[in-house]
């Protein structure tokens, strides 16, 4: 330890020493490094920057000189207590250059030094503002500005320098020149008084009214002026101030401007007044009626959905879905678009395929003339530019350009939310929107349908036309329209049994989409219980005079329709009476297979005695949660039984744990984690009370042990494993866990030690070993402070009691003292947090049944199309990683890109992304593995990451950190073959 | 007052020979040179005498603007060129230029191969008419001389065709071509930036429609088409070469890929795979989907689309194929129509619209037994769909780009007078501007109000916005200066450096003024009261009290003398230079 100790303030001492020779160089240090050692900073004498910049400037002969001195000092950082003075030299060298380049450089320093870290730039305010005096060119103007606003956003607390800030910048306002203009609005919207009242009379008229003075600018002839002048009242009404209702006229003649960004920036300041305002009436021009200003105002930014410019479109159609108080007849409006051919009035598309599925002609054949327009139409009723929001949607859902098209889609599904009977509406036109070029586009109406659709009901004709996408060689289209179809109320029985249909035919299409076809089956029948009854007999074909062939079992289509009637049987008591014996059967083995897409029913009593297997693995959740607790009681109360019952209570609770994990699935998590806590428990006690370590090992030919020291320290090893996989595999583990799981590898190290120490002759490499790991109590003891209380009587209690005496002995001694405290601890407990989920991964593609080898010229590559699902993950982008196993024991490690993860729901990730193999030539096909790893770093753990935190806070001394960073990886999935052949490449 | 004309010579309440002639500012241009579908005889052709009897048509006609490929608008421009004769420029888009002979000479072929006339413009004559032209850009300004600059703006409607502005000075004019608001598969919408024309010359084809959305027709054709597929039945799609033809493919191209499917679809070759070959090329006039993609795969480099082969209409299972020509009235689409038309798992979709009298037309108005040539009976057991798949703009679509170009006037062409009638009544209601509809021949004259630029001196500029507020965009401002026209220029200088130009001597002018007061006191003390007065009055502007006792209100200059007659009366004189202002404040009845 106390070697130890000195080797540390060596390292430190060298560090410093480093650290100063490069403080001598001015500083190279890079903006990380700097972090790192700004503890150690407080030490070093440092050379004035201020001084060198100084010397710098006063050499410097002609303003490009200077300038690359000032760029040269830009790229270094600089502490916080010189900044003060650095600026003193800026200044003075301000004042005296001539070029306006120079200057503009110095102000923008002048800003960037504002900012560092620490530093309060309120002592060089006045200067700053001083220098704005004399200024004459309208860049450095516009950059001291820049300036000013930085100081002030560091400021805000102080209103008074606020107060002085806006005046100088209302000062500034009558500049000539669009930049400096831009950056006083700019400060005022950033700066400007929020709080009515507070502004002292004796302050200034000018600061007053900010609103009016930014107002007066929504005229200015410059675009960029009026665009900064928008921004600034935005920014005002996000900092809190209540704009007024007066500027909502301003802003609508800015509508019309000629410029987009001046527009663009108009939509949302009108879109903010609506929400302000929402109820207050405005009038409507040319009539004498009046609206309330959120009506208007709507129907002012469905007029901009259709602008020349696609910004502002989007700008528009992202903002009304947030309008939820529009009047309804309103919002309808945005959906209403007449149609005329030759000033005859025509029904839209939409509205025939109603009236074709009302009068109960279905699929029709068009004929020519079909849509023949019908009567005539008024000429004087026709408005061809309307005024409200009359088809702003349409418009937006047809747009050229498809960021138009999804902010459309995006806010039908937001006003849809909120409004039934606009979901109603709007329903044809999503249907219509499956069919886009774009998939994004698809996809994001395919969700947006999902998300309403508690609202509304499918009509036949739409459900036909959202089933044509089940084609959809997409994967995430096909996926999404299946979770649609899991929520979607369909209307009557024809519409499930289309749906049925379509679905096995996706099914032979793509075999791949089994799971999540059957998935959306079952909820389809547990919804439309009653629809589902009169189609069983067909469905199952079954006849009521002759027996029919039995289906084949391992049909997926087949199961599919089953998982159909069975979840619709569950509350329709009367469908089993429809069923065939077979059916039956299959019902028990589907149970017990497929347990959670085949829910338990009270089928009539012959059948249940026939199938005797499914009542009684119907445990409810209760019951099975009761027994998971129950055992662990058992276990934790059996601490002080001679080891031969524990072990076998231990292997008993094991395994009934894992059997209910795999029952249950949503005990699956806390049954395993509690399982593998206990299988560490099991194997440390194994080993401890095994021949190998009972005894003594300095009269006895340590030869003999051979084979029991293997296994020890495998045992140790496989210990050690199962903690990390313990403490990252699991999703929702807390502290309480952690502590515990640390608290076992702990041991495990213990243990490692003590094996270690009975194979190894000499003492030499266990002075280290001991070291070490008297270093790890030690951190422990650090990182759980808090947690020790709660371990009374374990392992590492004894252990801290003992520390001083181990700190002074031997290695042998440590050893034996470990053992014996190992073996009088007791076991801990191990509380169970609420939800514990284990992270799975699933490798769909490559699917590894191919015989066919993948060919390839070696020395090439050749991308591996790699799908896989992953669940309870917690960031996947940073843990999961693809590993290819070689025949020849070569494995390769690939991180996949972050985009080639999505995220279908909460919990669920996809991994979706191309592997690269490459290899020298084979004389013939093999098989590669490939799997996913979960990377885990200690470091990064939740705990180790909260406890390096505060230690860090309290001493400054570096402590290691815990455990120094042990990456690895824990594979996660099970490993799927590749028959690939490279082949020698063609001379 | 200036004034623009235009004339019509076709396409003025009609559709088709486009062609219309724009004098605007003493510059001639042609917009479009197009022959009518409807004729046979010399009436196909614009009447060019209008322009001139017998002068040469170069020296009346600065340019000519062809909007589109399609021979409606571009069909007469060989015969206008090589055979009446004009070798000015003419201008066109890069894919106009590109696929517009090939059209030609299509056109060539017919007339004079297939109908046997003479007379006609030769392959020669398309050759060196394409060698008159100047390809342009999108949004390229081009100079066609010193003072005329064209510019165009993307149209949609078919690949390559533009809507171009035509200015001369601060006059313009935009024209449209055949232009379409809604994007399709393959092309874009059209766009116009808020350029004030003075007037827009715009079509009307479907002024008086307002079309349903593109989705739900393109909905129905793909489902049609897989349903009849999947039934394992034929599907006729009988097309023009370009224009809707590639949005079909496309359509359906893109259709196969999402659904996987494995049926497939030919193209009868010639003209259309000529024309392919340009769609690929021309990528960046395409529509977003196409652009963004092309990278990764050209939409046009069509995966399972390919050519037709006479011996395939003979193959068993499902195949969809296009086939020209459109109305089904000869050649391959006739053929392969007799072929399949037996069988009822077929089907045959009419993209669009057929003449009277074709066999197209007979079997969409419901006719189920034809008689072909050599009294054969054929009986059509088929499904017949109709599709409309149209790319003009419909009323909507025309009032949109009139909002977005902001005209003072509006023109109509290419469309039906009645339906005119009612757009144009619309249009004036809505956005209070003139509109007009010429026929042919008739021309209208709009007068115009054009801007004058001035060059002002900086110093000048600057001195005079000093004065006063900031200048405000939207209101006219006063300032003081010479114009002075010199050379065809107009200058705004400061008076001095006028005088100074012009060398004459500066006059000042004063103004005096006597007022009489009743004030019996001494001269000095009614000064001094004066000057009280003023002081309290114009509290902003420097009174002084000179010593020789008169007063100075900046430049205004104030005596006292006693009248000579009665010294009761005091005579104030008030002598002020052209500088009104400070005057208005001074009420000298307050006395």
């Amino acid at each position: 330890m106390a070697a130890h100790l000195k080797k540390r303030v060596y390292e430190e001492f060298t560090k410093v020493v480093q650290v100063s020779a490069e403080g001598s160089e001015l500083c190279r240090v890079t903006p990380q490094q700097h972090e790192d050692l700004s503890a150690k900073k407080l030490r070093l004498t440092k050379p004035s920057k201020s001084a060198a910049l100084h010397v710098d400037l006063c050499k410097a002969t002609s303003p490009a000189d200077a300038l690359q001195y000032l760029l040269q000092f830009a790229r270094k950082p600089v502490e916080v207590e010189s900044v003060e003075g650095v600026v003193r030299i800026l200044l003075e060298h301000y004042y005296k250059e001539n070029d306006a380049s120079v200057r503009l450089k110095i102000a923008s320093l002048l800003g960037l030094l504002s900012k560092t870290a620490g530093f309060s730039p309120d002592c060089i305010m006045d200067d700053a503002i001083n220098t704005l005096q004399n200024e004459k060119s309208h860049q450095v103007l516009a950059q001291l500005l820049d300036t000013l606003l930085v100081i002030g956003t560091k400021l805000t607390e102080n209103p008074s320098v606020r107060m002085r800030l806006v005046e100088v910048a209302c000062k500034h306002l009558t500049d000539s020149s669009h930049g400096v203009r831009n950056k006083c609005l700019q400060l005022i919207g950033c700066l400007g008084p929020v709080e009515k009242g507070v502004a002292k009379e004796a302050e200034s008229q000018a600061a007053k009214d900010v609103q009016k003075i930014i107002g007066d600018h929504f005229n200015d002839q410059d675009p960029r002026v009026r665009t900064a002048a928008i921004k600034a009242m935005l920014q005002l009404h996000e900092r809190g101030l209540k704009l007024q209702q007066a500027i909502y006229g301003q802003a609508c003649k800015l509508l019309a401007d000629d410029y987009e960004q001046v527009r663009s920036a108009a939509v949302q300041l009108i879109w903010v007044l609506s929400q302000l305002y929402p109820e207050s009436i405005v009038p409507i021009p040319s009539s004498n009626e009046e609206i309330r200003l959120v009506d208007d105002a709507f129907g002012k930014i469905c007029h901009m959905v259709s602008d020349g410019s696609w910004v502002v479109r989007v700008q528009a159609a992202k903002l009304l879905g947030s309008m939820q108080q529009v009047s309804s007849h309103f919002l309808e409006q945005t959906l209403d678009k007449k149609l005329m051919s030759d000033l005859r009035r025509k029904r839209t598309a939409h509205e025939r395929a109603k009236e074709l599925y009302s009068s109960g002609e279905f699929s029709s054949g068009r004929k020519w003339g079909d849509d023949a327009p019908k009567e005539e139409i008024d000429t004087g009723a026709v408005n061809l530019i309307e005024s409200g929001a009359c088809g702003a949607f349409v418009h937006g859902l047809e747009d050229e350009m498809y960021e138009v098209r999804i902010a459309a889609v995006e806010a039908l599904c937001m006003l849809a939310q909120s409004s039934p009977s606009f979901a109603e509406k709007c329903l044809d036109f999503l249907v219509d929107m499956f069919n886009d070029e774009i998939e994004e586009v698809r996809l994001q109406s395919i969700h947006t349908m999902r998300k309403i659709s508690n609202n509304i009901t499918l009509r036949e004709d739409q459900l036909d036309t959202v089933l044509a996408v089940l084609e959809d060689s997409s994967r995430d289209i096909r996926e999404a329209l299946h979770e649609l179809l899991c929520c979607t109320n369909v209307s009557t029985k024809e519409g499930i049994h289309l749906a049925l249909v379509e679905l096995l035919k996706n099914l032979t299409k793509y075999p791949t989409d089994r799971e999540s076809i059957w998935k959306c089956l079952k909820f389809l029948g547990s919804r439309h219980p009653t629809l589902v009854l009169p189609l069983v007999p067909e469905l199952l074909s079954t006849h009521p005079f002759f027996d029919t062939p039995e289906p084949d079992m391992d049909d997926p289509a087949y199961i599919a329709v089953l998982v159909l009637i069975f979840n619709a049987a569950k509350s329709c008591p009367t469908m089993p009476a429809l069923f065939s014996d077979h059916t039956f059967r299959h019902y028990a083995y589907l149970r017990d297979s497929l347990s959670h897409l085949v829910p338990p029913l009270r089928l009539p009593g012959r059948k249940l005695v026939s199938s005797p297997v499914s009542p009684s693995i119907t445990p409810h959740e209760d019951p099975s949660q009761q027994f998971l607790h129950q055992s662990l009681e058992r276990v934790y109360n059996l601490q002080h039984l001679d080891p031969q019952g524990i072990q076998e209570l231990l292997e008993f609770t094991i395994r009934d744990l894992q059997r209910l994990g795999e029952l249950q699935s949503e005990l699956a998590g806390m049954a395993d984690f509690t399982a593998t806590y206990l299988q560490c428990q099991l194997l440390l006690i194994k080993v401890l009370f095994s021949r190998a370590l009972q005894e003594k090992l300095w009269n006895v030919a340590a030869p003999l042990y051979l084979k029991q020291n293997a296994l020890a320290s495998a045992a140790a090893k496989q210990i050690l494993e199962e903690t990390y996989k313990m403490e990252f595999m699991y999703s929702g583990v807390e502290s309480r866990q952690v502590v515990i799981i640390h608290h076992m590898r702990l041991q495990a190290k213990a243990l490692q030690l003590i094996v270690t120490a009975r194979t190894t002759r000499g003492v030499e490499p266990l002075f280290g070993m001991c070291e070490k790991f008297l270093q790890e109590v030690d951190s422990f003891q650090r990182c759980f402070i808090s947690e020790l209380p709660q371990m009374q009587g374990s392992f590492v209690d004894k252990l801290l009691d003992l520390m001083p005496r181990l700190v002074t002995s031997k290695p042998s001694e440590v050893v034996k003292i470990l053992q014996t405290t190992l073996r009088q601890s007791t076991f801990l407990h191990l509380p169970l947090p609420e939800r514990l989920h284990r992270a799975s991964a699933n490798i769909i593609e490559p699917t590894g049944e191919s015989d066919n080898p993948l060919r390839f010229t070696s020395g090439l590559v050749v991308a591996l199309d790699v799908d896989a699902t992953l669940e309870h993950v917690q960031d996947p982008q940073g843990t999961v990683k693809v590993q290819v196993l070689y025949p020849d024991g070569q494995a390769q490690l690939i991180h996949p890109k972050p985009a080639d993860f999505r995220n279908p729901g909460p919990g669920r990730h996809r991994l979706i992304t191309q592997v690269y193999l490459s290899h020298t030539a084979w004389t013939e096909p093999c098989q590669i593995e490939v799997r996913l790893l979960l990377a885990y770093n200690s470091n990064k753990s939740k705990a180790a990451t909260k406890i390096a935190k505060s230690t860090w806070n309290e001493s400054l001394e570096a402590l290691p950190q815990p455990e120094n960073g042990i990456e690895g990886t824990i594979p996660f999935s099970k490993p799927v073959k590749v028959y690939i052949m490279p082949k020698p490449a063609r001379r | 007052m200036p004034e623009i004309k235009v004339t019509p010579l076709g396409a003025g309440q009609d559709v088709g020979r486009s062609c219309i002639l724009v004098s605007i500012a003493g510059k001639n241009v042609m917009l479009d040179c197009g022959m009518h579908m409807g004729y046979n005889d010399d009436r196909r052709f614009p009447d060019f005498s209008y322009i001139t009897q017998n002068g040469r048509l170069t020296d009346f006609l600065d340019c000519v603007i062809i909007s589109h490929f399609h021979l409606d608008h571009c069909g007469a421009l060989p015969y206008f060129s090589e055979m009446v004769g004009y070798d000015g420029p003419i201008y066109m888009t890069h894919p106009t230029k590109a696929i517009c002979p090939i059209l030609l000479e299509d056109y060539r072929k017919i007339t004079v191969d297939k109908k046997g006339e003479t007379n006609f413009f030769t392959s020669q004559m398309i050759k060196d008419c394409m060698k008159k032209v100047v390809a342009v850009h999108l949004h390229q300004t081009v100079q066609v001389d010193e003072e005329l600059e064209i510019k165009a703006y993307y149209a949609g409607h078919v690949l390559g065709a533009a809507m171009f502005q035509i200015k001369v000075g601060c006059e313009s004019v935009v024209y449209t071509g055949d232009y379409n608001m809604t994007p399709d598969r393959h092309l874009g919408a059209a766009w116009i930036d808020k350029c004030r024309p003075d007037l827009l010359i715009t079509e009307s084809t479907y002024a008086t429609t307002i079309r349903d959305s593109k989705r739900c027709r393109e909905r129905d054709f793909l489902k049609k088409v897989h349903e009849t597929v999947e039934r394992g039945g034929k599907v006729l799609i009988p097309v023009f070469a370009l224009g809707r033809a590639q949005e079909l493919c496309i359509l359906l191209e893109t259709f196969w890929e999402r659904m996987n499917l494995k049926a497939p679809i030919y193209f009868s070759t010639g003209l259309t795979e000529k024309a392919n070959h340009y769609y690929k090329l021309f990528i960046t006039w395409t529509n977003q989907k196409i652009r963004k993609t092309f990278v990764q795969r050209n939409m046009f480099e069509f995966k399972h689309i390919k050519a037709f082969d006479r011996a395939f209409a003979d193959n068993p299972g499902p195949m969809v194929v296009f086939a020209t020509p459109g109305m089904l009235h000869a050649g391959q689409s006739l053929q392969i129509f007799r072929k399949w038309a037996g069988n009822e798992k077929n089907m045959v979709i009419m993209p669009g619209y057929c003449v009277q009298g074709t066999v197209g037309h007979k079997i969409l108005s419901g006719q189920r037994k034809l008689e072909m040539e050599g009294r054969q009976i054929l009986e059509v057991k088929m499904q017949v769909e109709y599709m409309s798949f149209s790319a003009h703009a419909d009323a909507k679509g025309i009032m949109q780009l009139i909002r977005q170009a902001e005209p003072r006037n509006v023109l109509l062409v290419h469309g039906e007078a009645k339906k005119m009638e009612f757009l144009k009544q619309k249009i004036e209601q809505e956005f209070h501007v003139n509109c007009y509809m010429p026929a042919n021949g008739e021309t209208t004259t709009i007068f115009t109000n054009p801007s004058i630029p001035v060059d002002i001196s900086l110093g000048l500029l600057k001195r005079e916005t000093a004065i006063g507020l900031l200048p405000d965009a939207k209101k006219p401002k006063l300032m003081h200066g010479t114009l002075i026209m010199k050379d065809n220029s107009f200058r705004l200088v400061s008076p001095e450096q006028a005088l100074k130009e012009l060398g004459l001597a500066e006059h000042q002018l004063r103004f005096t003024c006597r007022v009489h007061i009743q004030d019996p006191r001494k001269e000095h003390e009614t000064v001094l009261r004066v000057y009280n007065h003023l002081k309290g009055v114009l509290k902003d502007y420097s009174v002084q009290h000179l010593p020789d006792g008169s007063i100075t209100v900046e430049s205004i200059l104030i005596q006292a003398t006693a009248h000579s007659e009665d010294q009761g009366t005091k005579v104030l004189l008030v002598s002020w230079t052209y500088q009104v202002g400070i005057l208005e404040d001074i009420h000298f009845n307050q006395f």
